[in-house]
């Protein structure tokens, strides 16, 4: 039996930082990029006696992130003791919320893809609140460790196991970090620890009802790192069915530079983390008040604005979905049109290859390595008015990407504005009428084909900067008179 | 006139230094000439903090001198070593913490600084608060100032012993099960536990943190009132604490208990009990019954799960709230090749056997499997004890009970057994599953000297009223203070 035949299982749980200025439950910032054990407190220390206070900004947050993913946001929720020894673990438990979280239910639409893939729903089991921990850091004589992280912010985003390939769950966190990107519940930085996930795959039989053994695999944390575990998990446990073997129930570690999972040894995982609801924490009350308030100044979705951009601008599923991909690519776009493009497909297409081809080539934010919006938009504006050519405009985009120049001034500078000057283009036309006198005769007999040839000796004559609408025209008229 | 001084009531020292008949120096020497004699023997003290006393005094003579004396100017108080007093080590009794120096000040600790309260040393106590003997101290067994070869009763037997032995004014103690009620009786003094969330816990170390209650010793039930009303109140940093106002508790003190409902629960006056014990407190009603009282029968039917119930739920919370000793940050390490070894090998080497065998107790209830047999039931039976007293406060203002079944018992005495260590805290357990204020007062002694007393249970925040009842009682004077036999 082929791999074909095999569908995969795929649940996602995937750990992001909240955005707040100071941690989960004291007073010190939440920042990173400070020296080792300077944002910490007897608090994220976890000194004797302390005691928790919660972030109300964080609460507020992860409703925000509850409400975007449609879950239902519980009036009480409770926060437990996660009982685990590690160095970077102060208290010897983690503060999360197990049996009562915040946000219950929910999903996420998956943007249409190109492939043409219909829009697919997946389901969340829950979203709830947690603190991180610190960092071990190994040198060759000492192990050390840096409280900095601990007890900063967390939302826990726990997928159904409605992810059918590696592509699906690339595409799922793609569209969450969307999400919580535009929501600003996040940034979504992967380098620092931003978004880390948890992945648990089976297989089963296509057709089959029952779901197979699952392995787990932890601690992924990079988008690229969980497809490449995904696949390579999916072929594993095809290949030891095929085998004649068994799946065990396993917690696999991604190891990035062979580019595969090994099992974890049965130390590097505690299976009993003793849950029970935080004695120091009330249970959190979250009023009708509150979420109508938070509801309220919930900025556009990614979905909202994919739908949006194809019902309002005409846009192609796919063209809206690339462009959501990221609410500064978004914006970026709106402004665009805000120059007073009437082609709502030809900007989205230039932001799809121009604008996003810099991003990708530089590596750099947006907001360094292209020019300003306005200025892409005015750009593409000459380009409708006929004063200059598409052609033109990429170069222009280019200048303007190095020195940040406005497109008119460089379109000016680097002499890119298309001749409409009817008068310099009919002396053109009649030069090459003139010069050809043998080929005009041949066209006037009737061989249509050699008009092209005419256009391309005009435009050749004015530079290649004469508009070829107004070429066309007059050369037109020339010929038959 | 200075060798008196220790002596004093706290109520008294008020008025005498405001009269400036003696200066808050005088008061403080003579607290620590007091404990210079008579400490070696009782041991109530593990840190002496002699020069910060007189410096705190010091402080305080020249408030007093410039007219703006606080509360507590001035008054020499022993501290439980289970507050965080920033730059004065804080060992909770244990190995474990032996050198540690806590960074910052528990919340009340910064009340009482306010207040002008000179802090004269650190108390013994049981390790971690566990226990009801204070036999359970890597610092030594403190003893009790009344007889010593007996225990002072536990786990903030330090600061009852000191309170008795007059080697201070007043003290902070720490009550999860029992632990200021039963000490109090045991060394005569009195004690409160109030309402759970009354007072903050930050920077408390944390025992079981659903029950563990900040409260403060005295040698009367006014002093008691007091400290109280310096202690109690808002704090941001602890979310369980309360904001509701709080009253003036010493205004409160009356004398008038006219109409005044004082319940008695057949449950509590069962086999067991040592006679002469029942017969003080039967007196202690019949008292309250001249003073305009009236005694009423009431049933807790939930009381005798209280026990079980209890060393379910504390220590439950218990073994978390102690996992932070792993000698990573502070405390204790002992090094090892790897860290599982240094946890084992620390926490081994740092914590004492009754500390351990609550650990243990406490990770097996929690266990996946256990949960709801054990934990999940323990705070079901701890429901029902609410409401046991939710039901009992319809018909009385407050509940009258013995506070531990005997009086004090012989050092060594019940080492050897955990479960009758336990059971001296029967009486005064679902107090605190029901976060209710518990007040501890004497009201007689045994044949041997050695004190009995009475326990005045309050529904939530109704600290004025027991506290009312329990100062009436006093001012009756059927009982007289006996000073320690030292």
């Amino acid at each position: 039996m082929s791999a074909d035949a095999y569908e995969a299982i795929i649940g996602l749980e995937v750990h992001t930082h909240l955005m707040t200025r100071s941690k989960l439950f004291c007073g010190c910032s939440a920042s990173f990029g400070a020296g080792p054990n300077e944002n910490v407190c007897p608090v994220c220390m976890g000194m004797p006696g302390v005691l928790p206070v919660l972030n109300r900004h964080a609460v507020e947050l992860a409703i925000r992130a509850g409400l975007a993913t449609h879950c239902e946001i519980a009036p009480r929720s409770v926060f437990d003791r996660k009982s685990y020894f590690y160095p970077d673990l102060p208290k010897g438990y983690q503060i999360s919320q197990y049996e009562l979280p915040l946000c219950k239910g929910g999903y996420i639409e998956l943007p249409a893809h190109s492939d043409g893939a219909e829009p697919r729903r997946i389901r969340l089991t829950r979203i709830h609140m947690e603190e991180d921990a610190g960092k071990n850091i190994h040198e060759s004589d000492a192990s050390l460790v840096d409280f900095n992280r601990s007890g900063v912010p967390l939302v826990e985003i726990v997928s159904e196991p409605d992810l059918r390939s590696a592509g699906e769950a690339g595409a799922y966190l793609r569209e969450l970090r969307s999400i919580l990107r535009y929501i600003e519940a996040t940034d979504g930085k992967m380098e620092e620890g931003g978004l880390r996930c948890d992945v648990n795959v089976s297989v089963r039989k296509k057709g089959a009802a029952e779901f197979g053994v699952k392995t787990e695999i932890k601690n992924l944390n990079s988008f690229r790192f969980v497809e490449k575990a995904i696949e390579h998990e999916v072929s594993r446990q095809i290949e030891l069915l095929e085998a004649g073997g068994r799946v065990a129930q396993e917690t696999h570690l991604w190891d990035p530079v062979r580019e595969q999972t090994r099992p974890m040894r049965s130390k590097e995982f505690a299976n009993d983390y003793r849950y029970f609801p935080e004695p120091d924490l009330p249970p959190l009350s979250v009023t009708p008040d509150l979420i109508e308030a938070i509801k309220t100044a919930m900025p556009e979705l990614p979905a909202d604005q994919r739908a949006r951009f194809v019902r309002e601008l005409g846009l192609t599923a796919y063209e809206a979905g690339v462009l959501t991909q990221d609410r500064e690519v978004a914006a970026y776009f709106e402004t665009m049109l805000a120059a007073g493009l009437k082609n709502h497909r030809t900007a989205a297409n230039w932001v799809m290859t121009e604008v996003l081809r810099v991003v990708n080539d530089t590596g750099q934010p947006l907001a360094d390595a292209a020019p300003l919006a306005i200025e892409s938009g005015e750009l593409l504006k000459l380009v409708e008015t006929g004063a200059i050519s598409l052609n033109a405009a990429k170069t222009a985009f280019a200048a303007m990407c190095k020195s940040g120049q406005g497109a008119e001034t460089t379109v000016t500078a680097l002499g890119l504005a298309q001749v409409s000057d009817e008068g310099a283009i009919v002396a053109a036309c009649d030069r090459v009428i003139a010069a050809e006198a043998a080929k005009v005769a041949e066209y006037r007999a009737g061989r249509d084909k050699l008009f092209g040839f005419f256009v391309g000796l005009v435009m050749k004559a004015m530079g290649g900067k004469a508009n070829p609408k107004v070429v066309n025209e007059i050369l037109k008229r020339r010929l038959a008179a | 006139m200075n060798s008196e001084l220790n002596r004093m009531t706290i109520a008294e020292a008020r008025d005498g230094l405001a009269r400036r008949d003696f200066s808050a120096l005088e008061l403080t020497r003579a607290c620590l000439d007091q404990i210079k004699l008579v400490d070696p023997k009782i041991n109530a003290f593990i840190t002496v903090c002699a020069r910060e006393a007189l410096e705190q005094a010091a402080a305080a003579d020249r408030q007093i001198a410039a007219g703006d004396a606080s509360a507590l100017s001035g008054i020499p108080l022993a501290i439980k070593d289970i507050y965080a007093t920033r730059g004065v080590r804080t060992t909770c009794a244990s190995k474990m913490l032996e050198n540690f120096v806590p960074p910052f000040d528990a919340t009340v600790i910064g009340k009482l600084r306010a207040a002008g309260a000179v802090f004269i040393g650190k108390a013994n106590m049981d390790e971690f608060a566990m226990g009801s003997s204070t036999e359970n101290s890597a610092f030594g067994a403190t003893r009790n100032p009344h007889n010593m070869e007996r225990v002072p009763g536990g786990s903030s037997g330090g600061s009852a012993a000191a309170v008795a032995a007059d080697e201070c004014l007043g003290a902070l103690g720490t009550d999860t099960g029992g632990s200021i009620r039963l000490p109090a009786a045991f060394c005569g003094v009195a004690g409160i536990k109030p309402t759970y969330s009354r007072v903050s816990r930050y920077g408390v170390i944390a025992y079981a943190s659903s029950l563990d209650q900040v409260g403060p010793f005295a040698k009367t039930v006014r002093d008691a009132a007091i400290l109280l009303g310096a202690l109690a109140g808002h704090d941001p940093h602890d979310s369980t604490c309360s904001a509701r106002p709080v009253p003036d508790y010493e205004a409160a003190l009356n004398g008038d208990l006219r109409g005044m409902r004082i319940g008695v629960p057949k449950e509590y006056f069962v086999a067991g009990i040592d006679p002469e014990v029942e017969r003080a407190v039967r007196d202690a009603l019949a008292t309250y019954e001249r003073l305009g009282a009236r005694t009423v029968e009431i049933s807790l039917p939930h009381t005798e799960f209280a026990t079980a119930a209890y060393y379910i739920v504390a220590t439950a919370e218990a073994s978390a709230n102690l996992s932070r000793y792993d000698g990573i940050r502070y405390g204790l390490r002992v090094t090892a090749d790897n860290t599982g070894e240094l946890y084992n090998r620390t926490r081994a080497a740092g914590f004492g056997a009754e500390v351990k065998r609550r650990i243990m107790l406490g990770t097996f209830v929690l266990s996946a499997g256990y949960y709801d047999a054990y934990y999940l039931k323990g705070q079901k039976v701890r429901t029902l004890i609410r409401r046991d007293f939710e039901r009992a406060f319809e018909q009385c203002d407050v509940i009258a009970t013995p506070v531990a079944p005997t009086t004090a018992f012989k050092i060594g005495e019940k080492m050897a057994d955990p479960l009758q260590m336990y059971l001296s805290d029967i009486f005064t357990i679902s107090v605190n599953l029901a976060g209710l204020p518990g007040l501890s007062l004497p009201c007689g002694f045994d044949r041997e000297g050695l004190p009995i007393g009475l326990q005045l249970i309050g529904a939530p925040f109704a600290e004025e009223t027991i506290l009312r009842a329990g100062d009436a009682f006093e001012r009756a004077g059927v009982v007289k203070r006996r000073a320690a036999i030292l």
